[in-house]
């Protein structure tokens, strides 16, 4: 196997990520919290969030399904973690343009997570991407569950 | 478990001159790689006897049928109706006219589930379906559940995809009116008992019908030995194209049906206050039907006759074999369904422990194989296996034991990859 254009996806930061996911586990004293899935594909993910004065002061994440959609949850709540709302909601939007456009965002402090634009030249994979952000966005709203099928 | 006979098997079937015959084989996935096609429970691809067909439908012949009196008309008439006889011929059916066509599997047993099932199944009458069906034989009965008070039974599957016969017939009561089962599981492959499911019928007085969509590809199909009421299948998973499908029933079911679609093409008068129905075939086939995709489908059976579905199904076995004793020296690789290959089709679905089938699938996508990966549609299973999806690879007439190595050549690639 070369594959220049499966390296493009499977980046080693996100493998990396896949393998030691950052934020994973559970929290006592969660504000919200919603449940992402994917039927289609399996994937899964429950996502906790601590709310202090519009910011986000923790987060974390479980959940089962493929590296992509593994490692985009572990680099979204990285990045999420101490931002108050409304940057994170710039997150999510920066997210959608990246898997729209294949471009990196401009958005500070989205190193890790612009490894991901490879996924955007695989149009079956993007939702595996983007359920943690949508999962959040939900989270945030006061919605219990998200689906991006 | 067989042995591993791949050193001294000989094939009845002549597969690099099979292979000649579907040009999608010859060509390339990314950076040259050749296609490996192991999607065929999905679909299957198309030989160059069918696209002929097809095209030469479309080029010589092409005009709406049982309508005009001009030489194209009726030449597109006596193609549809030679098609609709090539298919009855194939699977043994008693008559052209008890063959229905449908978009596919999925018309099919909506179309039993609406046309007949809404004319005669009342509150509490009871259809029985099993656990490993694929979800166009689940939602239609849910549906009409709903809409009329049926009692909706499924028959479980035990941890090898078998389905429990004990418990089916328990559940197979006097009060059962429709025993609906697959002939193959998609998902994984295994062959289900029909004569058994239909003795259990017959003693409770029940109809039964068989979903064919995936063993009429690969196992010879008698429906009057099988003793059926229904059949359904699609063409596009045995070489033929997609959107044409067959439904057959019992004549003396379908006149008891009533139309499920009205149109052009189903009346025999059709006034201000009301119509009466053409006869049947003609009854349930409203409109302007898929007349290239029916001459596809009947060129799909005469391709399938010529090679022999009992050759088929003994190059299926010997590949499926193949493949599961390769597949079972993968540490690591868990394979779901039945391990001997005379109790399954060419299905095999497994999962690499630790890896999602969706990155399993990526990177075998990479190398040019084609599998499936998901839930094929037969959500059931995957809550019963406790797994969210599976890898699939599913193997045709085309397929040989040199794509089976590349396959599990690149699982072993997919284990170093993901670690």
């Amino acid at each position: 196997m070369s594959g220049t254009l499966l390296d493009e996806l499977y980046k080693e930061i996100i493998l990396d990520h896949y393998r030691q996911p950052r934020n994973k586990g559970e929290l006592v004293n969660s504000t919200c919290s919603a449940n992402g899935a994917n039927p289609l594909c399996g994937d899964e993910i429950q996502l906790q969030v601590t709310l202090v004065d519009n910011v986000i002061e923790q987060i974390a994440f479980t959940g089962a399904g493929c590296s992509i959609s593994q490692a985009a949850s572990s680099m979204m709540t990285e990045f999420v973690q101490g931002r108050p709302i409304s940057e994170a909601l710039v997150g999510v939007l920066s997210f959608q343009e990246m898997m729209t456009s294949g471009v990196p965002s401009e958005v500070d402090g989205f190193d890790d997570i612009d490894a991901l634009m490879g996924v955007a030249k695989f149009p079956a994979r993007v939702k595996c991407a983007s359920l943690s952000w949508k999962t959040l966005e939900q989270a945030l709203d006061g919605n219990s569950t998200a689906t991006t099928e | 478990m067989a042995t591993n006979k791949s050193q001294s098997m000989t094939y009845s079937l002549d597969i690099e001159k099979i292979r000649r015959d579907f040009p999608i084989l010859r060509r390339e996935i990314s950076d040259g790689k050749p296609l490996v096609y192991l999607d065929n429970a999905a679909t299957s691809q198309t030989p160059v006897q069918v696209i002929a067909d097809i095209t030469r439908f479309y080029r010589d012949h092409n005009a709406n049928i049982h309508r005009g009196v001009h030489t194209l008309s009726i030449e597109a008439t006596e193609l549809h109706e030679s098609a609709r006889r090539k298919i009855a011929r194939f699977f043994n059916a008693p008559t052209s006219d008890e063959c229905i066509f449908t978009s596919g599997t999925t018309e099919s047993i909506n179309l039993v589930a609406h046309a007949w099932g809404r004319q005669h199944l009342k509150k509490g009458d009871r259809v029985v379906i099993t656990e490993i069906e694929h979800h166009s034989n689940i939602v239609p009965w849910q549906i009409l559940r709903d809409e009329v008070g049926i009692e909706l039974k499924y028959i479980p599957m035990l941890s090898d995809g078998t389905l429990d016969m004990d418990y089916a017939s328990d559940l197979i009561t006097t009060n059962t009116k429709l025993v609906a089962v697959t002939a193959m599981s998609n998902a994984l492959g295994n062959i289900t008992e029909i004569s058994a499911v239909v003795d259990l019928a017959k003693k409770a007085g029940a109809l039964v019908l068989l979903d064919g969509a995936q063993s009429a590809p690969h196992l010879k199909t008698d429906i009057q030995q099988l003793d059926i009421d229904f059949f359904a299948c699609s063409a596009h998973k045995m070489l033929g194209p997609t959107g044409i499908g067959l439904l057959w029933a019992k004549m003396e079911h379908l006149t008891t049906m009533k139309p499920l679609m009205g149109g052009g093409d189903m009346i025999l008068t059709v006034s201000m206050e009301n119509s009466t129905w053409a006869d049947i075939p003609a009854k349930f086939e409203a409109g302007t039907p898929n007349i290239a995709g029916a001459i596809g489908f009947g060129a799909a059976c005469d391709y399938l006759t010529n090679v022999g579905m009992e050759n088929i199904r003994n190059h299926e076995m010997q590949i499926t074999q193949y493949a599961i004793d390769k597949l079972q020296r993968i540490e690591r690789v868990r394979i779901f369904g039945p391990l001997d290959s005379k109790k399954r089709g060419g299905v095999i679905s497994f999962n690499i422990e630790g890896i999602h089938p969706h990155d399993v699938g990526q990177v075998l996508d990479s190398d040019g194989i084609a599998i499936r990966t998901g839930h094929h549609c037969a959500q059931p299973i995957m809550s019963a296996l406790n797994v969210p999806a599976t890898a699939r690879a599913s193997f045709y007439l085309y397929n040989t034991e040199k794509e089976v190595d590349k396959l599990t050549e690149a699982l072993n690639t997919v284990i170093e990859y993901f670690g």
